[in-house]
């Protein structure tokens, strides 16, 4: 067994970007942290042969879906997300927008999208996550990708990004 | 989907910014704070500089568990210590802070024995006898095999002795290079001879 230290290093930065893209920028560091202390704490009784990946996106899951009731009992006020800074439109400045758009999607969208194209989950173990069936894991990230090039189109056409994009 | 739309769809996610060091930090030092907190770091580690190269320093909640030479490449002895004690493992300096300062000191020759606790649970019978017994080894002298072997209460297991000594997974800080042969020559060392060299000729200064 591995130590968890190179766990962390490996696998790490992705969770983090899953962790972003299912919960947007405010919550993602606490789902981050939840998810590596539960995932340190039982550890040593994971079988030699899991996917070490799909167990991790499998505790943020459930980290986000804790964060999301807890969320949905706070005054609407708190979700609204942050204004937008001023940009230039240039690319490389877009993905911030690119991340809110991520986050006004539908949950199981974003779901997908993010275990699938993010974590480079196949659609089988995304399903296990999620619930439902393979097929509707691999609909529901196209759909979401659909929406995302859409915003994308947008925000490349349109450099104010004040708009409120992506919300299908 | 097919093959074409899902390569760009990676594309356009290959958008989202990348995680910078600084995040990485603030994240993995609080994790270690959370994990500390809660009692689920089994093994806490770090490296240091020192003469003799960059040394692992890794510690139980009982006590320094593991100091390890380069040569003996960090990873594995880390891999090792996962198996034998614990997965339980994070780069945590702070548990660390004491015996870094101690071997820092002891490098600068302003300390010559150390005050730490220990955690001798990687040795074991005879060996664990004998590492027990190298700190009453003072500062700056050296005694044989055979003395160490009688001194631990065997004095045939002379061959034992360089196995224990060989093996001390605590170099430096249980000073195994103060055992050498009886015509005084320094004999082997866990972190090569040059570096049994370097720490006896420290101490004669």
């Amino acid at each position: 067994m591995r130590p968890f230290e190179q766990i962390v290093t490996e696998y790490g930065p992705t969770v983090l970007r899953v962790c972003r893209a299912v919960l947007g920028g405010v919550d993602a560091e606490d789902a981050w942290s939840d998810t590596f202390l539960a995932a340190l704490t039982a550890y040593p009784a994971l079988p030699g042969d899991a996917n070490v990946e799909a167990w991790l996106v499998t505790i943020a899951h459930r980290k986000a879906i804790d964060i999301h009731r807890s969320r949905a009992r706070r005054p609407i006020a708190v979700e609204r997300l942050p204004e937008p800074t001023a940009t230039t439109g240039r690319p490389e400045e877009w993905d911030g927008d690119l991340w809110r758009a991520l986050t006004a999607l539908p949950h199981k969208q974003r779901f997908a999208v993010a275990y699938h194209y993010i974590a480079g989950l196949p659609y089988k173990d995304v399903a296990a996550i999620t619930g439902g069936s393979t097929d509707a894991a691999r609909r529901a990230a196209a759909d979401g990708i659909r929406t995302l090039r859409a915003a994308y189109a947008e925000a490349s056409a349109t450099p104010s990004p004040a708009d409120q994009r992506g919300q299908s | 989907m097919t093959a074409n739309s899902e390569s760009d769809a990676e594309r356009l996610l290959a958008a989202l910014p990348v995680i910078d060091a600084d995040t990485n930090a603030r994240l993995h030092a609080r994790l270690v704070a959370k994990a500390e907190r809660d009692g689920v770091l089994d093994i806490a580690y770090r490296t240091l500089d020192s003469p003799v190269g960059t040394l692992l320093v890794a510690a139980t909640g009982q006590g320094l568990l593991r100091v390890a030479y380069a040569r003996e490449d960090h990873d594995s002895v880390l891999a090792m210590l996962a198996g034998a004690v614990s997965p339980r493992i994070l780069r945590a300096p702070h548990r660390l802070d004491e015996v870094s300062r101690q071997i820092d000191e002891y490098f600068r020759r302003e300390r010559t024995a150390f005050d730490v606790p220990l955690d001798f649970r990687l040795s074991t019978g005879f060996r664990r006898n004998v590492l027990a017994h190298l700190p009453r080894i003072t500062y700056g002298s050296t005694q044989s095999y055979a003395q160490v072997a009688a001194a631990a209460g065997s004095p045939k297991a002379v061959r034992a002795v360089g196995t224990a000594c060989a093996t001390n997974p605590l170099p430096v800080v249980v000073p195994c290079h103060r055992v050498v042969r009886s015509d005084g020559s320094s004999g082997g060392y866990v972190g090569g001879t040059e570096a049994k060299r370097t720490l006896l000729t420290l101490e004669a200064a």
